[in-house]
């Protein structure tokens, strides 16, 4: 929103749509937090401060059932009306976006949870899944930066949920389907993948990396493992 | 229609023939079930705080022996935090909310001499006994207690081979469905009392709030609890009997089991909320001698967040691989609860105006719920936000705040309730400085318990991680010392409710005896003896007002009980 | 509890309505939203898997009609021992309250020993498909709630018959109508739709 968002002073925003969702959640910070919470909490205080019990001074006998009465509650009523539309569709907005509007993708993955480990299929260098040139890594995702990445997500046993923080992603990976989304990474580096549905007792020994590079480390590291795998 | 009558009850002193063991143990007197479900219920408590020291133990100081439990595994610490969660919603917050408090003040607050169905009440105590005792069985079964989180998602709940808790997961599953009978049995008497025993002259208005908040709570339990029994009937046949309601590889499907526990699961959360609600209401009209503002707005408040309950339940399940187009639809109706809990709030602030208000023990814990559950209220918004969900979601920033919502509601309104009817209950006043030290100790505390966790949770910190040291980006010294900020916060909290403790047995022994209204309400149950024999009043009352007549011009005393006939 | 120690709060009418019909009415709501969400899942199951009907095809249609006309008829004397309880008529009240117990032995007899025998016989057991898991429970709980209703008709008939509770002949009557209504659900969801 303006310029960093909150999340992102201590969680770096890796893919495409972290900003958007950053800025939905700086959106309700400021509606919510920074303007609704402190105004009433203050108003509040300042209420128990002001009629504190004074000798002499009687409570006033107030129903609530007057107009001019009520009206202190219907007007900020509408008030969080407004701001609750406002929130929705930006909400919805974003939500289409990570959620249901796919780019076209450069590539796919699949991505396989179990317990108690993450599991990722790469396309070989002939850039296509399922094919007999596909690299399997445990616990370590390999992508390229600023590319359109489509990944199937599995799950093996129970559920998992797949978690990329600096991605802003998450999903829920459900053992008999296949569940489709899609990110783009725009950051190289290194970063945590977490399981973010409790799955046994091993649901926090499972972490992952995700490995953002520059084509050319990813070119450097498809020939090592190809390499490899045709070594065997 | 009334029915008068023209026979009089006579009062009866505790029946002399009466053993010790039939009067505190197989009583039908809607007073003692009240104290057996206050003291089972704190007693439960007292296993789910436990709990959370140990589990917050293993996250300031990870892999560290904890003392009173150990080296806490990953398996031991799944447990825990499953077993925390569903004793402190299941056997705490219900017991104590609805079932103590209902228990006590139904039948006092509308002119009754007990409940309708006294025996039924005694039973729905038995079965809640039961249950909680059960759910403790489960701990010592072979494979230990179930720890497969309070919602129990199959597969994993439904596989011994994914849980490695077989007969742990039964158990629990089963202590769950018994404490549902329970409540539905006790349900009877709280909706039936209430809506037929009030006394003539009590009108629909003039029925107290909390009266009205239980019994709405009530009914909300009762019409969203029976999908979920008819799952958990489901689980347990996944479990024992080879069915695959939920399993995946054999035509199930583990979300069916998602959505009839959270059909059930987010009007669960406004069942135990009501109840508390009310109990603020009674103790701030008190202590600030002020009518309640626009009670029929309350009422309307509380009967609409009561309805629409039941139309955002999937916001808990925003990611969980349901029809993205169906996440828009929760994100438009849980926004749209929150216009009746705000309006619910603003109407409470609104009853300060142009009081007269004394901080005493009560009150200061009836403010504090008000305070606290506004940030767990506005919290709220960021995780019905569906966009921002997908990031929120299974993260420490959803457990702040649902701490922020259900510690006001169970903890503090517990507090604010048991302070505010002890001389009623007990015949006795508690110790008004000890109460104020025991709030600020815990009120405080409270808050440097579940902020940082805010944080932690907005860094990355996923729930249900038993250690943090596996992953680079939580291993961090800044993330490391909010944790342990939390726990320490805790440890205080905890020892704080030593005070409590000892206030309430002291006064309960050598406390200053109560007069029949130390607080000059005017609700009905302060016109009884302090406590109320059974029978509760020699001749029931009739009642001529509204119950928050305070500070009426031209009246010499600023409060005018229900019964008074001028 | 008897009329004497009962308290006042029991025979209280605020609402316009006897205490115990209300609680009636509790219960039955919530047994509703029980068996609601049963038959909701069974629903939803069944409109996403053809296997379904497949499976359906094996029930027995004419015991499951047997069995409606069975319950229909003992709602019939339940309804007849109302009437009788409400002319304060208790022997009759209770002996309607017997037949109707009687009608919904027979209907768990019916089912427990023939019925779910043959089935289980033919290889179909609770096990063996989705279909099967509904229908063992579905079937299987409702038939627990007619057995509860027996029992509790057992209680109240031999005090009835003494004219004392009348009023209890009716409570137990709109509890069995419920039984029945689910059943109606039932029938047609399990045995007919194929």
């Amino acid at each position: 929103m303006f310029g960093k968002g909150i999340i992102e002073y201590w969680v770096p925003a890796v893919s495409s749509y972290a900003h958007d969702i950053d800025f939905i959640f700086d959106t309700v910070f400021w509606i919510v937090i920074a303007f609704w919470f402190v105004v009433v909490e203050a108003l509040f205080l300042w209420l128990i401060v002001r009629y504190r019990k004074k000798d002499g001074v009687k409570a006033q006998y107030i129903t609530g059932e007057q107009k001019h009465e009520k009206r202190f509650i219907t007007w900020p009523h509408y008030l969080i009306m407004v701001c609750d539309v406002v929130i929705v569709a930006i909400a919805i907005n974003v939500w289409y976006k990570v959620k249901q509007d796919a780019p076209p993708a450069d590539e796919t993955v699949r991505i396989v949870g179990q317990q108690w480990a993450w599991s990722f299929v790469h396309p070989g260098p002939d850039g296509k899944l399922d094919t007999a040139d596909d690299i399997r890594t445990v616990d370590e995702l390999h992508l390229v930066v600023n590319r359109t990445y489509l990944y199937k997500l599995e799950a093996r046993d129970v559920l998992h949920s797949l978690s990329i923080p600096v991605f802003r992603l998450k999903q829920d990976a459900i053992p008999g389907r296949i569940v489709t989304g899609w990110f783009k990474p725009i950051k190289t580096g290194t970063y945590d993948i977490q399981c973010a549905e409790i799955c046994g007792f091993g649901h926090g020994l499972m972490p992952a990396r995700v490995i953002i590079e520059t084509p050319e480390q990813h070119t450097a590291w498809l020939s090592a493992h190809s390499a490899s795998a045709a070594g065997e | 229609m009334v029915v008068q009558h023209a026979e009089h009850h006579e009062e009866h002193a505790h029946h002399p023939q009466e053993s010790w063991f039939r009067h505190y143990f197989l009583s039908t007197d809607h007073k003692i079930i009240c104290f057996q479900y206050m003291f089972t219920g704190m007693a439960m408590g007292l296993v789910g705080a436990f709990f959370a020291y140990v589990f917050r133990m293993q996250m300031a100081f990870p892999g560290v022996h904890v003392p009173g439990w150990g080296l806490v595994t990953p398996a031991d610490y799944n447990m825990l935090i499953t077993n925390h969660g569903a004793i402190m919603i299941f056997w705490v917050a219900m017991p104590v909310l609805i079932a103590a408090f209902g228990n006590y003040l139904i039948p006092l607050m509308i002119g009754a001499d007990d409940m309708v169905f006294p025996r039924i009440n005694r039973l729905s105590y038995q079965i809640f006994l039961l249950s909680a005792l059960v759910l403790i069985v489960s701990f010592f079964v072979p494979g230990g207690g179930f720890a497969g989180a309070w919602t129990m998602y199959p597969p994993l709940s439904a596989k011994a081979q994914y849980s490695l808790t077989g007969d742990g997961s039964t158990v629990f599953v089963f202590a769950v469905a018994l404490e549902f009978v329970a409540f539905l049995l006790g349900g009877i008497n709280f909706v039936t009392t209430a809506m037929n025993s009030r006394a003539p002259g009590m009108k629909i208005y003039d029925i107290p709030i909390v009266v009205w908040m239980i019994v709405i709570a009530s009914l909300l339990f009762m019409a969203s609890v029976g999908p979920l029994i008819a799952g958990a009937i489901m689980l347990l046949f996944d479990q024992r009997l080879g069915t695959a309601f939920f399993d995946p590889n054999r035509g199930g499907d583990p979300i069916l089991w998602q959505h009839l526990f959270w059909f059930f699961g987010h009007p669960e959360v406004y069942v135990v909320l009501l109840p508390a609600v009310g109990i603020v209401a009674e103790i701030i009209t008190v202590f600030s001698r002020k009518k309640l503002f626009a009670y029929k707005t309350v009422l309307s408040t509380a009967i609409a967040t009561g309805v629409l309950s039941f139309t955002v339940w999937a916001h808990h399940q925003f990611v969980a691989g349901i029809d993205p187009r169906m996440a828009n639809i929760f994100t438009v109706t849980t926004l749209i609860i929150s216009i009746p809990i705000a309006e619910m709030m603003f109407v409470y602030i609104a009853t300060l105006y142009g009081g007269s208000i004394t901080l005493t023990t009560p009150m200061l814990w009836a403010l504090g719920f008000i305070g606290s559950f506004l940030i767990g209220g506005v919290t709220g918004i960021f995780l019905g936000s569906s966009g921002a969900d997908i990031y929120l979601h299974d993260t420490y920033f959803v457990l702040a705040h649902f701490h922020y919502t259900f510690f006001p509601i169970a903890i503090i309104g517990t507090y604010a309730g048991l302070t505010f009817w002890f001389p009623k209950m007990f015949g006795k006043m508690m110790n008004d400085t000890l109460g104020k030290w025991h709030f600020w100790l815990t009120f405080i505390p409270f808050n440097c318990i579940f902020i940082p966790l805010f944080f932690t949770g907005m860094l990355g910190d996923h729930r249900r991680i038993f250690d943090y040291s596996n992953f680079s980006e939580l291993s961090t010294p800044m993330l490391q010392h909010l944790r342990a900020f939390a726990t320490v916060s805790l440890l205080v909290m905890l020892t704080a409710q030593t005070l409590f403790v000892y206030n309430f047995v002291t006064s309960l022994l050598w406390g200053k005896k109560a007069e029949k209204n130390p607080w000059k309400a005017n609700t009905l149950e302060w016109t009884a003896n302090s406590p109320p024999p059974h029978g509760n009043w020699a001749t029931l009352p009739t009642v001529y007002r509204g119950p928050y007549e305070y500070s009426v011009p031209d009246r010499a005393e600023d409060y005018w009980p229900q019964n008074a006939p001028s | 509890m008897s009329a004497a120690s009962r308290p006042i709060a029991t025979t209280r009418s605020s609402a316009g309505m006897p205490t115990g019909r209300l609680a009636v009415w509790w219960v039955i709501a919530s047994e509703i939203v029980i068996f609601g969400g049963l038959l909701g899942s069974y629903i939803m199951f069944r409109l996403s898997h053809d296997a379904f009907a497949q499976q359906a095809a094996h029930t027995n249609v004419w015991i499951g009609t047997v069995n409606t006309l069975v319950l229909l008829t003992s709602s019939l004397a339940a309804v007849l021992g109302h009437k009788a309880a409400e002319a304060g008529d208790g022997p009759k009240a209770a002996r309607q309250l017997y037949l109707t117990a009687l009608g919904g032995l027979t209907f768990a007899s019916i089912k427990f020993l023939y019925e779910w025998p043959t089935e289980i016989h033919e290889g179909f057991t609770i096990s063996s498909s989705t279909f099967w898991s509904f229908y063992y429970t579905a079937a299987g709980i409702h038939a627990a709630h007619v057995i509860a209703g027996v029992v509790i008709m057992l209680f109240i008939a031999p005090v009835a018959k003494k004219g004392l509770e009348l009023q209890r002949v009716e409570l137990i009557g709109l509890y069995w109508h419920f039984v029945d209504v689910v059943w109606i659900f039932l029938f047609p969801l399990l045995y007919i739709a194929k």
